[in-house]
């Protein structure tokens, strides 16, 4: 899976999470926390999501990987290059 | 022993079908057993007569109106993959803390109880700005802010003893297991969920929240196991290994998640009440159900709930001396919400709860139990209308629950709706992979008890 493709599973996992936030302003230099209301509950399920759609493990220890959007794709295209769209 | 499942759970309750539904969402191979033959625990329902009645649920407290992103209901509804009007709440009219001489209305509009204060207690305005700043300050995972002393806190704020009374009277009434005093932690949780959030409730009542729930589970391959009840939960080196059923049927499981309780998780894994030497919960209460031939709004009540006390003194605490305590009381009327379109449940209902004596009503014969619940229908009945008009000669039909109730259907220590004084907010026990959820946990309430199963499954159960 290329970058590109990588946001657009991010924006469709986000949108399944937190359905009433609007996704389609958000800056991808700066944190989720400082635009949407997401909490460490919702960062579990972005994590959780990405096992459960493309058996992608991620440590405990490298969730603040999954800060803002530009982090969470530069963090996941090594782990996803293998990955089906 | 057979199948083995990744997550087992005690109990069919809202945190139980929470913490189920989060684990079968990803995938997990879940089932809860439930001792009961049906579900909800301390928030159940039941049919008698050809009416349905609730048993627990007088409001859903945390109530934020659709589109809210902050709060427990949204969280919830998130974690759930719930929509906001899957719950179908409507909110509360208004509500009342009524002391001798002095009424402080409420609504899901603090300003109404600012103004209150403002009315009432007019030199005590900057102490109820000062407590409800200390109340957001508070962070909820502190176990240390926690226990410290409510009553303490609140009389360094306020200079009128009165006011503190009437502020910990609903507070206390709607989750407090503790006697005399409550834990601040659960104080500003309490005092958020209700002066800050506020009440709401669905016009079908608790069964239209479970019936989403047990949907949900389902949908997602979770097993819902009816009149499976835990006897043990049997551990090797430390670790559960699965459950023997009170059939003595074995399941097996590489962690428990139990809402049964701390006392009676510990009795599963074969502490003996000695060893256990942990102090049990001790508020229970009666509640006496009305149904009446009209709105009870015709004969003058269209408050939500009225939190009613007949002194200036607030004593909470279980009678020691009688079957219940009449000097303070609930009143509740679900027919008044702000329901859509002026929908309106057919029958007028009134709902009056007062404390009791467990071990005093479950000792009595079965003929002087039947002839005492009448006995205690009218008293609380009588006391209750010292604070709301009589409705009486409109009842049409009357049913009443007591600690006995409680204790046959939950089998929770005492029949205690809120658990054991000391909360174990980081769910652990002595067996690695067993955990508890829902009442003991910490949170209380619906929404408290669906936001506990859902933490203590993504804390142990999935990360």
């Amino acid at each position: 899976m290329a970058p590109e493709e990588i946001r657009e599973v991010i924006i469709e996992i986000l949108g399944d999470i937190a359905p009433d936030e609007d996704l389609g302003s958000l800056d991808d230099a700066v944190a989720f926390r400082e635009q949407l209301e997401l909490d460490s509950m919702d960062f579990l399920d972005i994590v959780m999501e990405l096992r459960k759609r493309y058996r992608v493990q991620i440590p405990e220890d490298e969730y603040v990987q999954l800060a803002s959007m530009r982090s969470t794709v530069s963090y996941l295209t090594p782990k996803m290059s293998e990955v089906a769209k | 022993m057979t199948e083995a499942y990744d997550t087992l759970i005690i109990g069919a309750g809202m945190s139980g079908l929470a913490a189920g539904i989060r684990l079968a969402y990803y995938d997990q191979s879940v089932a809860i057993l439930e001792r009961h033959k049906t579900i909800g625990g301390l928030n159940s329902f039941y049919r008698a007569g050809g009416r349905d009645y609730d048993v627990g649920l007088h409001a859903v407290t945390n109530f934020t109106p659709k589109g809210a992103k902050k709060g427990p209901l949204s969280r919830l509804l998130r974690q759930l993959r719930f929509q906001w009007e899957d719950f179908a709440l409507a909110p509360q009219q208004q509500s009342r803390i009524a002391f001798p001489g002095v009424d402080l209305a409420f609504s899901n509009d603090i300003r109404l109880l600012e103004s209150e204060i403002a009315r009432c207690f007019p030199h005590q305005v900057a102490a109820f700005a000062n407590l409800r700043s200390q109340v957001l300050e508070y962070d909820d995972l502190d176990q240390a802010a926690f226990d410290i002393s409510t009553r303490k806190v609140l009389g360094q704020i306020f200079s009128d003893p009165l006011l503190i009374e009437m502020l910990l009277c609903p507070l206390m009434w709607y989750g407090n297991a503790r006697v005399h005093d409550m834990d601040w932690g659960q104080f500003c949780i309490m005092f958020r969920s209700i002066f800050l959030e506020g009440f709401a409730r669905p016009i079908r009542g608790v069964r239209l929240i479970l019936k989403h729930l047990v949907k949900k589970f389902r949908s997602l391959g979770g097993q819902l196991l009816l009149r499976h009840g835990v006897k043990e939960i049997v551990s090797e080196q430390g670790r559960a290994v699965g459950v023997i059923l009170d059939d003595g049927r074995e399941i097996q499981a590489k962690r428990i998640l139990s809402s049964a309780g701390w006392v009676e998780t510990q009795r599963m894994m074969g502490q003996t009440d000695e060893v256990v030497d942990e102090e049990t919960g001790q508020l229970t209460f009666i509640e006496t159900i009305t149904t009446l031939n009209c709105q009870p709004a015709k004969l003058g009540l269209s408050d939500t709930i009225v939190f009613y006390n007949d002194s200036d003194r607030f004593d909470w605490r279980p009678p020691h001396h009688d079957l219940c305590d009449l000097r303070t009381g609930v009143v509740c009327s679900p027919n008044n919400y702000q329901y859509d379109d002026h929908e309106q449940l057919s029958d007028g209902i009134i709902r009056i709860t007062s404390i009791a004596n467990f071990d005093r009503w479950s000792s009595l014969s079965e003929a002087d139990y039947r002839r005492e619940k009448m006995v205690w229908y009218d008293r609380s009945s009588d006391s209750a209308v010292r604070f709301v008009p009589e409705f009486r000669h409109h009842a049409i039909d009357t049913d009443m629950f007591t600690p006995k109730t409680i204790r046959r259907f939950t089998w929770h220590d005492n029949g205690a709706v809120y658990g054991a004084p000391k909360k174990r907010l980081d769910g652990r026990t002595q067996l690695e992979n067993v955990f508890i959820c829902g009442t003991d946990q910490g949170f209380v309430g619906i929404i408290g008890a669906i936001i506990s199963g859902i933490s203590i499954a993504n804390q142990y159960c999935l990360k």
